[in-house]
């Protein structure tokens, strides 16, 4: 075991680099683009026995990760933002075909205009893409939640995408421990997945589906992304067991009796929890949830950790044009819509294209979740930070 | 005609693979065809042009060395008769069901 | 170093495409991939672009194929393969695996001169290890005939329709061999299911060479060339023959013709078989034939017969 200081995508090359992967597709795109030069120079100086493909784009990158999954290679591939975006038609062909490549997604805003700086647009654009998506808050959650991707991904056969926020967490250097290579390789054992194209099989691969078959070939895959919920829970039983960090679901905080709270996905919640802590000490009631499971969505327990809660603000960090609400609030109000008693959703959009989040939104987003607590209703959708 | 009974999800191979090769032997094609083609072996030389022409491998050899059409995959193009140089293949008018 | 097949007697009796498939009756694609398979053996990985021949062979629960298949996309046969090739060597290299087909990309001149261009340069130089063979059947023709790059000068689809302001496609054919052979791979040639040796032989040359290899393979098509459906080879012969479609190769940036035509027939011959060239004008056919001469001087084929 070793501490060293990392960038996330540092941390996510050393894990790959430890998940003895066969075959890497490499394409450039900031802010991602760190995490295929480290691999390069692993490969290189040969610490990574890895086939390194420079593809010529990333709708190729993910075209050769498909094509490599499916000869039973273990397969990485890294993008953000245009990058996915391009690769989008392959992303559904390639859960379909249930082929367990895990990819680092750096969020990042897709253009129009062009920004490279982060939010969640590019991930959200492929929420229905097939893909089980979790997300990583810090380069150490960066760095364990890629090892057991490959895990979840070869064991569900369903691929895996690991979002984390660009720069925030991408390019931030933090202290990260990395366990024994060997201990690693223990986990995720490095022997070959089947190959779906061996000659002595002669199988038909991506074949057409009509009418008559479609329906049920797509059933598989979403019949595989239910049954994930449950095994995604035991294999990040078994990683604590072996590595001691405890990744679950839903992470909560002061949500033991929080009156109202605010829901996030990725970095934000660092500042949500700073914010909260200040407010738990002028006694308030708040609270902070966040997402780590996006795909799939853990509607169940995340209707549980609600009971009770009067208020909750949802805060997106990306957009629906035209929607009854954003991404993250729409998946948050139809999990919750069986429940018999719901707590008001005020919806927030914050951080788009980079925008920074200081601490001062925060309490004005923890006031108004309060006042849609009290009130018994949410007003209209807060633009937070935007300018007239 | 019956309805042949569909597999569900749980049949079909993962990710819809076909998991018999050359199963497409299974699709009729026999009914596209019009014409088919009649080998008159007196005349046949044995030259393989038509084998290695034909798109459905419908001409088959058999063991003896005999150049036969094996009508249940003709599709009855008639590359065959064009392609025979002793001109041993005529395309014969399908009788009609 | 594989031999060369010479005789009837040594193609390989195998049909490694299998029939009942749903490629049109005479569609000379067909027999190109039969002769393809007859040259590679079972030893192969085919990757396939969507098309004529991919859509026509992998109807669930149908598959045309003996040999390992895979389609993904349209565009990226090339990326694809060069997934597998790079599977393939990590796996063998890593002793995971003592498997190593061939990979053969298939794709169609749609999936490969348009939308499939990108992903077959990339492929190229990279040097992946593998085969890419282009079945031209000059247009769109799964989708019901459009015009793509690699449809000729004045032939008629869809959408290069003849009309009172067009004369079909205004166009010329991209050289597909010609920007492969500037990647710099060690192998690229021209080849036609009318001419079997020739196509089986270069399938073999292809496979033999390290690195990548692309053929070009017209395979002429009668519901989108309008012609009778037991006419295709003779198209091709054709073709061929009026020196439209040289047979050569280039091996290592040395061109050489395969197939010599001494005396060639006027394309006039060619055009006048194909509905797609029916409204083609006098001044035209004049046009394509200077042009078909041009080409025929540089490949060194013979004058044109009177």
């Amino acid at each position: 075991m070793k501490r060293l200081g990392l960038s996330g995508n540092y941390a996510v090359a050393y894990a790959v680099k430890m998940a003895d992967v066969d075959v890497i597709a490499a394409y450039p795109i900031t802010p991602q683009t760190t995490i295929v030069e480290k691999l390069s120079d692993f490969v290189a100086n040969g610490e990574l026995d890895a086939e390194y493909i420079n593809v010529e784009s990333e709708h190729s990158a993910m075209s050769a990760c498909v094509g490599a999954s499916l000869t039973g290679a273990r397969v990485f591939t890294a993008t953000s933002s245009q990058g996915l975006a391009y690769m989008h038609e392959v992303l559904f062909m390639a859960s379909t075909l249930r082929t367990p490549i895990v990819m680092a997604n750096v969020n990042r805003a897709l253009s129009a205009p062009l920004n490279i700086w982060n939010d969640h647009s590019d991930a959200m654009a492929e929420r229905d893409s097939g893909w089980i998506q979790l997300w990583a808050s810090s380069a150490q959650e960066a760095f364990d939640t890629t090892i057991e991707a490959f895990k979840i991904a070869e064991d569900i056969l369903l691929p895996v995408m690991v979002n984390f926020d660009g720069f925030i967490v991408s390019h931030t250097y933090e202290p990260v421990t990395l366990p024994d290579e060997e201990e690693v390789r223990r986990y995720i054992p490095s022997k070959p997945l089947t190959n779906r194209l061996s000659p002595r099989l002669a199988y038909s691969v991506g074949v057409v589906g009509p009418p008559e078959y479609y329906y049920e070939m797509k059933y598989q895959a979403v019949d595989a992304m239910e049954r994930s919920r449950q095994r995604i829970k035991e294999i990040e039983a078994d990683f604590n067991q072996r590595f001691g960090k405890d990744y679950k679901d839903i992470n909560t905080y002061y949500m033991e009796d929080a009156e109202y709270a605010l829901l996030i996905m990725g970095s934000m919640t660092g500042t949500a929890r700073v914010v909260a802590e200040s407010l738990r000490r002028r006694g308030e009631k708040a609270g902070v949830v966040s997402i780590r499971w996006f795909r799939p969505f853990p509607f169940e327990r995340l209707a549980e950790i609600l009971k009770g809660v009067r208020g909750v603000g949802v805060i997106d960090r990306a957009v629906t044009p035209g929607g009854p609400s954003n991404p993250l609030f729409v998946d948050v109000a139809s999990g919750l819509y069986g429940m018999t008693e719901r707590s008001v959703l005020q919806s927030f959009v914050a951080g788009l294209g980079g925008r920074d989040v200081p601490t001062d939104e925060f309490e004005m987003m923890f006031s108004r979740t309060k006042e849609a607590a009290r009130n018994g209703r949410a007003g209209p959708c807060v633009y937070v930070g935007l300018r007239e | 005609m019956s309805k042949k009974k569909l597999k569900g999800w749980k049949e079909i191979p993962m990710g819809g693979m076909i998991t018999e090769p050359g199963s497409s032997v299974q699709f009729d094609v026999s009914a596209w065809r019009t014409y088919k083609p009649v080998i008159d072996q007196s005349k046949c030389t044995k030259c393989g042009m038509c084998w290695i022409y034909c798109p459905e491998a419908a001409i088959i050899i058999k063991e003896d060395g005999k150049y036969e059409v094996d009508l249940s995959f003709c599709k009855g193009c008639g590359i065959c008769e064009r392609t025979c140089a002793p001109k041993a293949i005529t395309m014969v008018k399908e009788e009609s069901v | 170093m594989s031999t060369a097949l010479r005789t009837i007697k040594d193609v390989p009796k195998e049909e490694y495409f299998a029939p009942g498939n749903r490629l049109c009756a005479g569609c000379t694609a067909a027999t190109a991939i039969r002769q393809i398979l007859k040259a590679s053996g079972r030893n192969v990985v085919v990757v396939t672009a969507t098309g004529c021949v991919e859509v026509a062979t992998s109807y669930f629960p149908q598959s045309a194929w003996r040999v390992p298949w895979v389609h993904v996309a349209f565009e990226n046969a090339a990326a694809v393969a060069s997934g597998i090739e790079s599977a393939m060597k990590a796996l063998n290299r890593k002793k995971k695996s003592d498997e190593k087909p061939h990979v053969i990309a298939l794709g169609g001149d749609g999936g490969t001169f348009d939308i499939g261009l990108q992903s077959l340069s990339g492929a190229l130089e990279r040097g992946h290890d593998f085969l890419y063979i282009c079945y031209d059947n000059e247009a769109y023709m799964n989708t019901g005939i459009q015009r793509s790059s690699a449809t000729p000068y004045c032939a008629a689809t869809t959408t290069c329709p003849p009309g009172k302001l067009s004369a079909g496609q205004s166009t010329q054919k991209k050289d597909l061999v010609a920007i492969a052979v500037a990647h710099g791979i060690p192998y690229a040639a021209t080849a036609c299911p009318s001419y079997p040796f020739d196509l089986m032989n270069k399938v073999r040359r292809a496979l033999d060479v390290e690195g990548p290899a692309l053929l070009h393979v017209l395979t002429p098509c009668p519901t989108g060339w309008r012609f009778d459906i037991d006419r295709g080879i003779d198209v091709g012969k054709l073709a061929v023959m009026t020196g439209l479609w040289p047979l050569y190769e280039v091996v290592n940036g040395v061109t050489k013709l395969t197939v010599q035509v001494p005396r060639r027939e006027p394309v006039k011959r060619y055009l006048e078989v194909q509905g797609r060239f029916k409204h083609v004008k006098d001044e035209d056919v004049k046009r394509i034939q200077e042009r078909t001469d041009l080409l025929a001087a540089k490949f060194g084929l013979g004058p044109v017969r009177q």
